[in-house]
């Protein structure tokens, strides 16, 4: 049997590639790695093993090792974290909204989606026992906690939306499993076992595929609120407070906003490096990221609303806490790296983005990679300066106190999250077909 | 500041120096609370010294162990019966000496650079005056900061009292980002305290030993105001600045031993609290810097942020 497997803007003839080959191509990753792609693991693995001893470090001699103190109180480990949360959303974003959506462009993405939100949301919950000072009394969480806390609210979302993002990964991976575990040879015994036994007996008869049709429906349609909730309970855990810059009504959508935009990045970068890595070429094609450009486009557009309504409303009103945090921003100590940040993730790459030559591949993966960045540097902003600017003056304090710039620990230790979630993306890449088989398959039998 | 006739023998039985044999035990006292509450069949009696040299006979059972023994946490927690605490800072006579200050570190054996009373260089607005501002803790009616803990290990007691048990603590700082008045601080690496300071019993109530990875703040010094003295701060202010006491009482008093009504030094001096609008309901409130006995401080733009113009 025949599919036409290249979708385009419809203008040219589609491509047709019969389905051995496209099994060929999906599992070529999985039956050899390249010497690139070992120096590539064995890099990430380094990087992990230096934050790894940062860490050892720091639990031996306490969050000193930081540069965090008594105003900075909270740094990069909890912007980090905000960071991942938010990189996280996209595995709803574009499996399940686009999904139920009926773009049916999101075939090919969905399964780097997901990958890349389990990847992200299990860092998000590691980085915060990072972040904790007595990390030997996490228990105290379960046996003590208080459900009127919003640190329990994000246990409670956080864990929720990582086992329904796994479960979610899973259910679609089980028609994958299936072909693993039976047309892989030459595989380590412990890789056939594995597939093996998650494969579940798949045999992809229509009893089997009407019930999994079914159980991924539920979950698409589960996961949606969780990653709403996942990243408006983030952002509550600052606009409970009473502090200037957080105590914002505007914080959660906000937030998701950003969210969306940035984990949008993150999947455009690995459509890149998969399409490239992976030949992947006949499947991750120019229409593919002509398509998430717009996206880009329509979300950068919604965070710039919230932007506008965040930043330029108080500064209208200028309430004086207000307005000495936003003059700071603007045109103060922290107003080079807001600026850049504001232009790079969100005002350039909306701007850049209208154009039809920069949503080709290579332009459009440089544009997200800035965005990225950018969104790292913006969850920097929105937790840093406003614990900064207090409401009383800071007076007489060493004079570590009255800056922060995070020490090589807390960097090390940030850089072997975001390796460890790289590394993450990659060793699933590398066991499991990173394209969803059967999503292509069906997507091309909806279309015959 | 006219004073009120408020009768001294109302706060008799908190200010109770002990008198035992002949002998002072400094550093010893009961309140109220612990007469209630002891049983006293077979101790006998002892006769205690209230400040004002009356001889009062107690039970002795009241007084031994409670006095020489840390609060338990779950006593720590409940806190002292009957009473609630409540602070007044009269700003026309601080004069920003320190000395609250020192007193409250020398207590709770805490570096120099942590202030849980911080003595701040206050300017509103570039009309007005500057002023001299101490910050302890507010103890908050509404705090921000046992809202937001996650283990219960920051609480509010029935006497007003807002502590940290920091053998509960995980050390998220969570409080610390919660509360506007920068009243919290976070033991960042192992704490400097001598080790005989280490090596004692803790309890939420004296806020000592301290442990890494925990936050700490100002306590209102429960385990000395249960042996019937004053918090650090008060004692230690020179210029009478400071007042503590009960408000169901309605009393408070200052470093020399002058007790006035809480309701009517408020109301007189049109007192307030810090950043009302915020809805914290503090449980420390101020009087205005009028009339100063002192001289104003000069206050600089470096000073801080909000303070000219």
């Amino acid at each position: 049997m025949k599919y036409p497997i290249i979708e385009n803007d419809h203008t040219e003839k589609p491509e047709t590639v019969d389905i051995e080959t496209i099994k060929e191509d999906l599992l070529r990753p999985i039956k050899k790695i390249g010497p690139a792609g070992k120096i590539w693991i064995a890099s990430l693995i380094l990087i992990c093993l230096i934050g790894a001893y940062a860490y050892y470090l720091q639990l031996k001699n306490g969050l000193e090792v930081t540069s965090m103190r008594n105003y900075a109180s909270w740094g990069i480990y909890i912007s980090s974290f905000v960071y991942f949360v938010a990189i996280s959303l996209v595995g709803a974003l574009i499996s399940s909204i686009l999904k139920l959506l009926n773009f049916e462009w999101y075939r090919p993405l969905a399964r780097i989606a997901e990958t890349i939100a389990v990847a992200n949301i299990i860092c998000a919950g590691l980085i915060i026992v990072v972040d904790m000072g007595r990390p030997d009394r996490v228990f105290n969480l379960f046996t003590h906690g208080r459900v009127q806390s919003p640190i329990l609210w994000d246990v409670m979302v956080v864990s929720s939306y990582l086992i329904t993002s796994l479960l979610f990964l899973y259910f679609s991976l089980l028609p994958s499993l299936g072909m693993l575990r039976d047309q892989l040879k030459n595989k380590p015994r412990w890789q056939m076992k594995m597939y093996k036994f998650l494969a579940l007996g798949w045999e992809g008869n229509e009893k089997q595929s009407a019930r999994l049709k079914k159980s991924i429906r539920f979950i698409c349609i589960l996961i949606i609120p969780l990653a709403i909730s996942i990243h408006t309970v983030t952002a509550w855990l600052f606009a409970t407070t009473l502090r200037p810059g957080w105590n914002s009504t505007n914080f959660g959508p906000y937030f998701v906003a950003g969210a969306f935009l940035a984990g949008t990045g993150a999947v455009i970068i690995g459509m890149f490096v998969f399409q490239k890595v992976y030949h992947l070429q006949k499947y991750i094609t120019d229409y593919h990221f002509d398509n998430m450009g717009k996206l880009l486009v329509f979300l950068g557009l919604i965070y710039a609303y919230f932007n506008i309504n965040e930043y330029l409303i108080p500064a209208y009103s200028s309430r004086s806490s207000e307005a000495l945090l936003l003059n700071d921003m603007f045109l103060g100590t922290s107003s080079h790296l807001f600026w850049f940040t504001q232009s790079i993730g969100m005002i350039l790459p909306v701007i850049l983005l209208l154009f039809r030559k920069m949503r080709k591949p290579l332009p459009m993966t440089i544009i997200a990679v800035f965005i990225v960045i950018g969104a790292w540097l913006k969850r920097y902003l929105i937790v840093i300066p406003v614990l900064l600017h207090p409401y009383l003056p800071i007076q007489g304090v060493p004079k570590s106190w009255t800056s922060y710039f995070p020490s090589w620990i807390e960097i090390a230790i940030v850089l072997a999250f975001i390796s460890a979630s790289l590394l993450f993306i990659t060793i699933f890449s590398r066991l499991f077909p990173i394209i969803s088989i059967a999503d292509i398959i069906e997507g091309k039998e909806k279309k015959l | 500041m006219k004073k009120t006739g408020f009768s001294k023998n109302r706060r008799n039985i908190l200010k109770l120096g002990l008198f035992t044999g002949g002998a002072a035990l400094v550093g010893a006292g009961i309140s109220t609370a612990f007469v209630k509450g002891a049983s006293g069949n077979n101790g006998g009696k002892v006769k205690v010294l209230t400040m004002d040299g009356k001889l009062v006979e107690v039970d002795k059972e009241s007084i031994g162990p409670n006095s020489l023994q840390v609060a338990t946490n779950a006593e720590a927690r409940k806190g002292i019966e009957g009473k609630r605490f409540v602070m007044v800072i009269d700003l026309s006579r601080c004069d920003g000496c320190g000395k609250c200050t020192e007193a409250c570190q020398k207590m709770h054996f805490i570096p120099p650079e942590r202030e849980w009373i911080k003595v701040f260089k206050m300017k509103d607005n570039e009309a007005t005056a500057p002023y001299w501002f101490p910050k302890p803790c507010f103890h908050c009616d509404n705090p921000p900061c046992t809202k937001v803990c996650p283990v219960d290990a920051t609480f509010k007691r029935d006497d007003g009292i807002v502590l940290i048990d920091n053998e509960r603590c995980i050390g998220c700082r969570f409080c610390m980002a919660a509360c506007p008045y920068s009243a919290r601080f976070f033991n960042w690496g192992k704490p400097q305290q001598p080790a005989e300071v280490e090596a004692m019993p803790y309890s939420p109530e004296q806020s000592y030993p301290a442990k890494i990875g925990t936050v700490e703040k100002c306590d209102f010094c429960p385990h000395v105001v249960r042996k019937g003295e004053l918090p650090a701060c008060v004692s230690g202010c020179p210029m009478d600045a400071i007042y503590y006491g009960d408000e169901y009482e309605d009393a408070i008093t200052n470093h020399s031993g002058v007790t006035v009504s809480f309701r009517k030094l408020v109301d007189d001096n049109a007192g307030y609290v810090y950043l009302e609008d915020l809805g914290t309901k503090p449980r420390v409130f101020y009087l205005p810097p009028k009339n100063r006995i002192y001289p104003k401080p000069k206050v600089k733009k470096e000073d801080g942020q909000d303070n000219v113009g």
